[in-house]
């Protein structure tokens, strides 16, 4: 067994066991640390692939974005996450059911698929001596430019979304009204009042 | 770059990994009714496992396509995140609780 057969079965194994802490642990947040252990081990399977490029993106945007996000939203919420676990015993035996048949079916599935369809098309060659960034780019800039940009509006639509849903306006919160500031004219800005002696300014 | 069969570890073992991560994630949701939190990293965890087979696929057909769909993957995962968590927080302040069972405002 060499070393990159080693390097799979140990990052496999990780991902694996990190998914499983994810969905059985007590604490949210330790759910959300091992999810970024897993996420993490799966961005060490892709640097096996060979998808460089995507695994840097899964630590980028999952471990730094994603799972951080995550994070402060399970510390912002204070909920009694211990009573959100019950019926965890009632539902275990059927959810293992339908686990165990599920991952019977696509094993058996990805073991017989493995060297029919579109796993037995004739393998393209790639041009020598260009990097996974660079084939991605060449790609995706060309035959999925419009598709990158709807990306980008998907991601947008999703930012403008996330602010509307979650933006509050408390009252009695004194704030800055720029535009009342800056229509402000001498005119209504002062006033001047001529005092009479003794009396000083009313009001 | 190369499908690594000299290695013993073939196309099957990753898309074994990814059944794998896919049912936890699928068991995740089913244990995990009332929380919503976990059933969100659950549906993540899924995602996840679809983008290992589509970069399992695309390293041994020697073609980058499917690096590119895992990549739009990616980017539909983060914003359903962003907004499912910013829906959670809604949720939270208006309820106080975030018991999935009792979200039936909506029943009409």
């Amino acid at each position: 067994m060499d070393l990159l057969a080693i390097a799979f079965y140990v990052l496999a194994a990780v991902t694996v066991g990190s998914a499983l802490a994810v969905v059985s642990a007590r604490s949210p947040v330790h759910s959300v640390l091992f999810l970024i252990l897993s996420f993490f081990s799966a961005a060490g399977l892709f640097v096996l692939l060979g998808a460089e490029f995507l695994a840097m993106l899964l630590v980028v945007v999952y471990v730094g974005a994603v799972a951080v996000l995550f994070l402060f939203v399970v510390m912002m919420l204070d909920v009694d996450f211990a009573s959100l676990r019950t019926g965890f015993s009632r539902y275990l035996p059927i959810g293992a059911l339908v686990a165990a048949i599920l991952l019977t079916e696509m094993i058996l599935v990805s073991g017989a698929v493995a060297d029919k369809g579109a796993a037995s098309l004739p393998r393209v060659p790639l041009a020598a001596g260009v990097s996974n960034v660079e084939q991605i780019g060449r790609v995706l800039y060309t035959d999925y430019i419009y598709f990158f940009q709807a990306a980008g509006l998907v991601l947008l639509t999703a930012m403008i979304g996330a602010i509307v849903l979650t933006l509050r306006h408390k009252p009695g919160v004194k704030r800055q009204v720029i535009a009342d500031q800056t229509a402000r004219t001498p005119k209504t800005g002062f006033k001047i009042v001529t005092v009479k002696s003794g009396e000083g300014v009313g009001e | 770059m190369s499908p690594d069969a000299a290695h013993g570890i073939g196309l099957t073992h990753y898309l074994t990994v990814a059944a794998i991560l896919f049912t936890i994630g699928v068991f995740g949701i089913f244990v995990n009714r009332r929380n919503i939190i976990v059933i969100l990293m659950a549906i993540e965890l899924i995602l996840l496992a679809v983008n290992i087979n589509l970069v399992a696929f695309s390293t041994y057909l020697h073609d980058v396509t499917g690096q590119i769909y895992a990549m739009f993957v990616l980017t539909v995962a983060a914003a359903e995140a962003a907004v499912g968590l910013a829906i959670l927080v809604t949720f939270f302040r208006n309820r106080g609780d975030i018991a999935v069972d009792d979200a039936s405002m909506m029943k009409g």
